[in-house]
């Protein structure tokens, strides 16, 4: 599916002015991305991270220095073709109202020429990457809702398969909640794509669990440090990296670490209309003390209570709700919060179809974060995780 | 048309029509057998008042729209052409068709000059106010993925202007309908004829039955845009943001 | 004389406005400022009497109307009825149902006024921001009240470009007038077979420089009623 491969973004000496403004918005600007990373800038408003993504495609024009795309710089090319190959969401995602969901999707590939039935093609392949039903092909952006609209932004960003993609704040207009299946879904499709990818955000926290490397800019247009998150909180450089980092940096290195380093608890899991001494019996020796209800797919339905292994079989109603639902993909930080928050004392954890892989609980993040293994991880390079 | 309307008049008042037509002058009621019998001679003034108003507005349609396309660009324009237009449009179209005698003389021509004059300002407002609204961030998606200035008015601002320009011109129709009955003192014709002419204007089945069609044309034409626009807008119909 | 002579046509109607001559059909004097002044007159308090009544109806049903909320079909339907009615039907109307006179007019000259008037009066109530409407009954301000010290004021500007815009029709309509038996400067457009030509062009000129004055002398009251805060942002925002 990634046909082209990813490219190098290199900022060199990069200087942006405005008339009339003492200071530059940005002062010259100095990082490269690897190809296949995730570079976010980050930093208080002010402080020239958008100004330096718009350079890229120059939707803003350099006042002096360079950025280079795979090692040419982009003064050289037509804007309006440069800008083809590069994937552009923003935070009102600007989706056009007036064609449908298909038709925004292949916006880019129609102005590349592509023919009738290749584009076809990549607008079915886009709604499935970005778990979208094929039916909104024919619907309008006003009838779909706001993390919608933003997953068919997406689609239509990577619709002609760029090298580089530019990302402004694309999750900021949604509800928190939404906002973090957003981030981890769009965290999956990077593990499967590899593209360059400039993103921009106001929030450490969401630099720290999306990015490779991360730039934090101070007001002013400057680079205060770029680096991994891991040696961000462990070795921040100077006063205002601190200060932005914020004093909660040890719990922030949970933002690190995901669900799925972490040996996850196994709950029996029985299947609706089955004879409740089946679950009995499995609940001998496991790790959690209850029987967790799936269906055919393998997707949670409930806890079973007390008064459910009383009865004769295996209700498709179980007496507690299996919340809170944690993503195998989530950062601990955020697994942790929705556990805290909830009432049960074990959440069950999903993969991207929604099936069950095993159960987290406090307790077992407390003893993962202690244990030997979270250190080494945290010090580790992030690595590519096969799907 | 004419079966019609004498279907619905002769439901409402069923006579003996001889000797109707002497009656009804001079009695001067309203005669619908009157209406039916000579709905011939509104024939000829009908149509000459609908080409005068399709003309008039499609050519005041197409200056119009070039000139907004200008001052859309150049936003220093918008004020002038606004003025010119607001003079024009102020002007009485009566007053216009007269000023216009020395130079294009009595007809059809001086009649559609007045006329186009007098739709300018409301369209090219509305083309202008249109394109105004077209939401921010469209704009700045669409240049961020690479369409070129004019494929982005064409594929993107045009389109999304398009239900308030037409609405605009839907204005500029009724309120053509409306003065193209003044269109007879340029010597040009139209429904207006057929109000004034000779001492038609006490004749009260003829004042109403001319003014009357010059309202349902009106409404005809208002209707027709209004359909256009729904057409040509299907995304509004089915918002639920 | 030469120069005016240049001028041709027009020049022939400037002086028609200057100096009196023959009649066409002859027997009587016409033109002369001392006539055109008496017709500029007639147009003028025509006009005037029609604008003010409408005003007298139109703005306190739109005001009323806007203040509630309700009618916004009525409100908007009255503005499309009225541009589909054509002047010279809704005068011949009259002329053929009720008879000519100065009333008589100034009625469908009324009935002409009042669409544009009550619809924007409606429309400028209703653009008052509501917080300010619900903080002054909040503070115990009765209905009128509310609608007086409140609503009006902000509503005024676009109140007064609905009366604008009916100033200007109705000007402009009174000129066939004459059909009705009151004349204004219309006649001289209506019976050209007495003014002549230079008369037809004379009242044409001068019907037209009646209009523009009336639509500036408005637009500068118009200006004047806007607040100053307001009158900034119009400035900056709308092109």
């Amino acid at each position: 599916m990634a046909n082209q491969p990813a490219a190098s973004v290199e900022y060199r000496e990069a200087v942006k002015r405005y008339p009339g403004q003492d200071e530059p918005a940005l002062a010259g600007l100095s990082l490269t991305v690897d190809a296949g990373d995730i570079c976010v800038l980050v930093g208080p408003s002010g402080c020239g991270k958008t100004t330096a993504m718009r350079l890229v495609n120059r939707m803003i024009e350099l006042s002096d220095g360079d950025v280079l795309i795979d090692g040419q710089s982009v003064r050289r090319r037509d804007p309006a073709e440069l800008r083809r190959q590069i994937g552009y969401v923003i935070q009102q995602i600007g989706l056009f109202p007036h064609r449908t969901i298909a038709q925004n999707i292949a916006t880019v590939p129609k102005l590349l020429g592509w023919d009738e039935a290749r584009t076809k093609a990549r607008v079915e392949e886009l709604l499935d990457l970005v778990s979208l039903p094929q039916e909104m092909r024919d619907r309008y952006p006003g009838q779909l809702s706001g993390g919608q609209r933003q997953r068919v932004g997406v689609a239509r960003a990577l619709a002609a398969d760029p090298p580089v993609m530019l990302m402004d704040e694309p999750f900021g207009a949604i509800d928190p909640i939404n906002r973090e299946r957003l981030q981890n879904e769009f965290l999956r499709l990077q593990r499967e794509l590899r593209k360059t990818i400039l993103f921009v955000t106001h929030d450490i926290d969401e630099a720290l669990k999306m990015g490779d490397r991360i730039a934090v800019m101070q007001k002013g247009g400057h680079l205060a440090q770029y680096a991994t998150p891991q040696e961000l909180l462990m070795a921040p450089a100077g006063e205002f990296v601190e200060d932005f980092v914020g004093s909660d940096r040890a719990l922030k290195r949970l933002a690190l670490l995901r669900v799925r380093d972490v040996d996850l608890w196994q709950a029996p899991l029985v299947r609706p209309g089955r004879p409740t001494s089946e679950a009995r019996a499995a609940l001998a020796g496991s790790d959690v003390p209850h029987p967790l209800v799936v269906d055919e797919q393998g997707r949670p339905l409930g806890w079973m209570s007390e008064r459910d292994l009383a009865g004769e079989l295996v209700p498709e109603r179980p007496g507690t709700t299996a919340t809170p639902r944690i993503d195998q993909d989530d950062v601990l930080r955020d697994a942790l919060s929705d556990l805290l928050q909830s009432e049960t004392r074990y959440g069950p954890v999903l993969d991207a179809e929604g099936r069950v892989v095993g159960v987290l609980s406090v307790e077992l993040v407390s003893e993962f974060l202690t244990s030997g293994d979270a250190v080494t991880l945290e010090a580790a390079e992030p690595v590519d995780v096969e799907l | 048309m004419g079966g019609a309307v004498g279907l619905v008049l002769a439901a409402v008042q069923i006579r003996d029509r001889s000797g109707e037509a002497a009656t009804c002058i001079s009695q001067n009621k309203i005669c619908p057998g009157w209406i039916l019998d000579n709905f011939g001679r509104y024939v000829d003034p009908l149509l000459e008042h609908v080409v005068l108003t399709v003309v008039a507005v499609t050519v005041g349609f197409a200056i119009a729209f070039g000139l907004g396309l200008l001052a859309y660009r150049r936003r220093w324009l918008i004020g002038p052409i606004t003025g010119a237009t607001g003079i024009l449009y102020t002007l009485p179209s009566l007053a216009v068709f007269f000023l216009l005698l020395p130079i294009t003389g009595r007809g059809f021509l001086t009649a559609v000059i007045a006329l186009t004059a007098y739709t300018l300002q409301i369209i090219f407002r509305n083309v202008v106010a249109g394109l105004d609204n077209v939401p921010e961030e469209a704009k700045d998606s669409g240049r961020g993925m690479g369409l070129t200035d004019s494929q982005l008015l064409w594929q993107v601002e045009l389109p999304l202007a398009l239900p308030e320009i037409v609405a605009g011109v839907r204005i500029a129709a009724t309120t053509t309908v409306g003065l193209a009955t003044l269109a007879v003192y340029a010597g040009a014709g139209g429904l207006g004829s057929e109000i004034v002419a000779g001492s038609n204007i006490t004749f009260r089945t003829g004042v109403v039955t001319a003014g009357g069609l010059a309202v349902l044309l009106a409404l005809v034409f208002d209707v027709v845009l209004l359909l256009v626009q729904r057409a040509l807008s299907p995304w509004k119909r089915v918002q639920t943001a | 004389m030469s120069a005016i002579a240049l001028l041709g046509p027009f020049g022939d109607a400037i002086d028609f406005i200057i100096h009196p001559r023959d009649a066409v059909t002859g027997g009587v004097q016409v033109g002369g400022i001392g006539e055109v002044l008496a017709f500029t007159w007639a147009h003028v308090l025509l006009s005037g009497a029609a604008i003010l009544v409408s005003c007298a109806i139109a703005v306190p049903i739109g005001l009323w109307l806007g203040h509630r909320g309700k009618g916004e079909l009525l409100a908007v339907s009255i503005s499309n009825i009225g541009r589909a009615v054509p002047s010279l039907a809704l005068i011949a109307f009259f002329v053929a149902f009720i008879g000519v006179g100065f009333l008589n007019v100034t009625i469908a000259l009324v009935l002409l006024g009042i669409p544009p008037i009550l619809t924007n009066a409606y429309v400028g109530v209703r653009q008052v921001d509501r917080e300010v409407v619900d903080a002054a009954e909040g503070m115990g301000l009765s209905t009128w009240q509310v609608i007086r010290t409140v609503e009006l004021p902000l509503a005024l500007p676009v109140i007064f470009g609905g009366i604008r815009t009916s100033a200007v029709n109705v000007v402009a309509t009174a000129t066939i007038a004459p059909l009705a038996g009151v004349l204004t400067l219309g006649d001289y457009i209506l019976s050209a077979n007495v003014y002549g030509d230079a008369g037809r062009i004379a009242g044409a000129l001068l019907v037209a420089l009646l209009a523009v004055i009336v639509e500036l002398s408005f637009a500068r009251f118009q200006r004047a009623v806007t607040p100053k805060a307001l009158r900034k942002a119009q400035a900056s925002g709308s092109g």
